[in-house]
C-alpha cells in the first residue's frame, strides 16, 4: 500500500528539480519523514544531499519541516508523520530557515 | 573576429559577460543559478563551450553544473564530494582538533587538455577528480593524506584548497595552495605532496614564522612559458620563486600594502604581474579608498599604480583570490570583480579600465576565455 504525500518545496529547489510548487511524491509503508523524503529524493536525485546529509540523513542545519501549521523539523526521522500528510490532505512543506539578518 | 567570456561568479548567481576583441562593450547575460553562491566557474582549454560553474548555499550545500554551449544552458552533474575514508581531524582555530568537514567547493580547474577531467578545491581542504565529465568525483589522497595535514588550520574564510595550477609544459606537476596551509606541489599528477613554503614567513601569525606549513596563501600563478616562476599573494606578502617553489622572495617592496588576495601574470610578458593591494587583514578595502591595480613590469622589482578609469576616492570593496583574470588578445586583457559588484576591464594590459558592468552582487571570481 502507498500512500500519495504532497510536498511543497522551496523556490531554488523547485527550480533545481525542474518541478511547480508542489509535487505528490508516492510512499510504501509507514508515511514518516526519512520515507517521504527518501521518495522525494528518488525521483528527482539532484536533491540528494540539499535536505539532509546523504550518509547520516540528518537534516541540514537550515532545513525546516512543516506541516499544518506546525513545526515537525525536530521530529525523530522514523516518526509516522500526521494522518492528514498521509491522507493528502496536508501538505509536507521544505523551507528554508530564516538566516541572516 | 575573435572575442572575450568574462566567467563572473558571484554570492547570488553566475552572469556570462561577451565582447567581441576590443573588449569596449559587453554583454551581460545572468543571472544563472540566481540565489546561490557561485564560488568558481571555469571553461575547459581543450573545449571552450565546456564550463563547469561550484553552486553552493549555506542552506541546500553543495551542487555542481556542467555547460557543454558556452553557458547558453546548464545542467546539474555530480554533487556527491566525500572524503576517502575515515575523514581525520585538523586543528580548529581555538587548537582543538576537529573532524574534517566537507563545506564547498572554491575552485574549479579543468585538465588542460581533457575536457572530461576536472579538479575541484574544497573547503575543508581536499583535492577532488572528476574524469567523467563532473557526473562522480573521487578525492586525491594523497594530498591531505600528508603527514602535516592534522596540523593544518582554517584562516579566516575556512580551510579551503582554493588555487590549483596544472603543469603547463608537464600535467605530472601540480601545485595547490590551502588558507591557512601554504603551498604544496606534487611531481606525480596529484599522487603525492610536498610543502613548497621555504622562504615564506608569517610573523605574527605563527609561533614558527618559517614553520613548513601554515602560511595563509592567498593565491598563486604562473605564466605557462615558464612554469618554475612563481608569483604569489599571500596574506600579507607578494612573493616570488623561481625554483618551482623550492624556495621563495618578497617582491613586494614598493607597494602600498602587500596584503591582498588575488594575483595574476600578463598573457605575454612573463615579468609583468598585477595586484590590487588591500589594507589589512582587518581592514579589507584599498588604502585610502583608491582603488588601485598594481603593476610590476620587472617580476616584481618595481610596481606602478594602475588608476585610470578605477574609483580613486570613497572606494571600499575588496578583490577576492580568483576575481582577478587575463585573456591572451593582444594587447593582453585584464580584468577583476570587487565585492560591490562591479566588474573592470582592461584592454590595453591595465593602462586604462571600465567597468564591464557594475552593481552585481559581490564577485568571488572571474575567469577568461579568449575566443576565436
Amino acid at each position: 500500500m502507498s500512500s500519495p504525500v504532497r510536498v511543497r518545496l522551496p523556490a531554488q529547489l523547485r527550480i533545481l528539480a525542474g518541478v511547480g510548487p508542489e509535487v505528490q511524491v508516492e510512499v510504501s509503508g509507514p508515511v514518516t519523514q526519512r520515507a517521504v523524503i527518501g521518495a522525494l529524493e528518488e525521483h528527482y536525485p539532484v536533491l540528494l544531499g540539499t535536505i539532509r546529509d546523504r550518509d547520516t540523513a540528518k537534516r541540514r542545519p537550515f532545513i525546516r519541516f512543516f506541516a499544518g501549521e506546525a513545526d515537525l523539523s525536530n521530529e525523530a526521522p522514523d516518526a509516522l508523520l500526521p494522518d492528514a500528510v498521509a491522507s493528502g490532505t496536508d501538505v509536507f512543506v521544505v523551507v528554508g530557515a530564516m538566516a541572516g539578518g | 573576429m575573435s572575442g572575450v567570456r568574462l566567467l563572473v561568479g558571484t554570492r547570488k548567481g553566475a552572469f556570462v559577460l561577451t565582447s567581441d576583441g576590443t573588449r569596449q562593450s559587453w554583454q551581460v547575460d545572468g543571472p544563472h543559478f540566481a540565489g546561490w553562491e557561485i564560488y568558481h566557474l571555469k571553461g575547459s582549454p581543450a573545449d571552450p563551450q565546456r564550463l563547469y560553474a561550484s553552486q553552493s548555499s549555506g542552506w541546500f550545500g553543495q551542487l555542481m553544473q556542467r555547460s557543454d554551449d558556452g553557458g547558453k544552458t546548464w545542467a546539474p552533474v555530480g554533487h556527491d564530494f566525500r572524503y576517502d575514508g575515515e575523514a581525520g581531524t585538523h586543528l580548529w582555530y581555538d587548537g582543538t582538533l576537529r573532524p574534517w568537514e566537507f563545506t564547498r567547493i572554491w575552485h574549479l580547474e579543468p585538465s588542460l587538455d581533457d575536457p572530461g577531467t576536472v579538479y575541484a578545491g574544497a573547503q575543508d581542504a581536499a583535492l577532488f577528480r572528476s574524469t567523467d565529465s563532473g557526473q562522480t568525483w573521487q578525492e586525491m589522497v594523497g594530498l591531505r593524506g600528508h603527514p602535516t595535514a592534522p596540523s593544518w588550520q582554517p584562516g579566516a574564510g575556512g580551510l579551503c584548497l582554493h588555487t590549483i595550477i596544472i603543469g603547463p609544459d608537464d600535467p605530472s606537476r601540480m601545485f595547490v595552495a590551502i588558507s591557512a596551509a601554504g603551498v604544496f606541489r606534487s611531481a606525480d599528477a596529484g599522487e603525492t605532496w610536498r610543502p613548497a613554503n621555504h622562504g615564506l614567513s608569517s610573523e605574527g601569525v605563527l609561533p614558527d614564522p618559517d614553520a613548513d606549513v601554515g602560511h595563509c596563501v592567498h593565491r598563486i600563478a604562473l605564466h605557462p612559458s615558464r612554469p618554475d616562476v612563481l608569483f604569489m599573494q599571500k596574506h600579507w606578502d607578494v612573493m616570488r620563486s623561481d625554483d618551482a617553489g623550492n624556495s621563495w622572495q618578497d617582491v613586494g617592496e614598493g607597494l602600498p600594502s602587500d596584503f591582498g588576495f588575488c594575483i595574476d601574470v600578463h598573457a605575454h610578458e612573463p615579468e609583468t604581474v598585477y595586484v590590487v593591494p588591500i589594507t589589512s587583514d582587518s581592514l579589507h578595502y584599498p588604502p585610502e579608498g583608491k582603488l588601485r591595480v598594481y603593476r610590476s613590469r620587472t617580476g616584481g622589482h618595481e610596481w606602478e599604480p594602475l588608476t585610470s578609469g578605477l574609483p580613486q576616492q570613497n572606494c571600499y570593496v575588496n578583490v577576492y583570490r580568483d576575481a582577478m583574470t587575463v585573456d591572451s588578445l593582444d594587447p593582453c586583457g585584464i580584468y577583476f570583480g570587487t565585492t560591490g559588484g562591479q566588474v573592470y576591464a582592461s584592454a590595453d594590459a591595465g593602462d586604462n579600465w571600465a567597468a564591464a558592468v557594475r552593481d552585481l552582487p559581490a564577485v568571488l571570481s572571474v575567469e577568461a576565455q579568449t575566443l576565436p
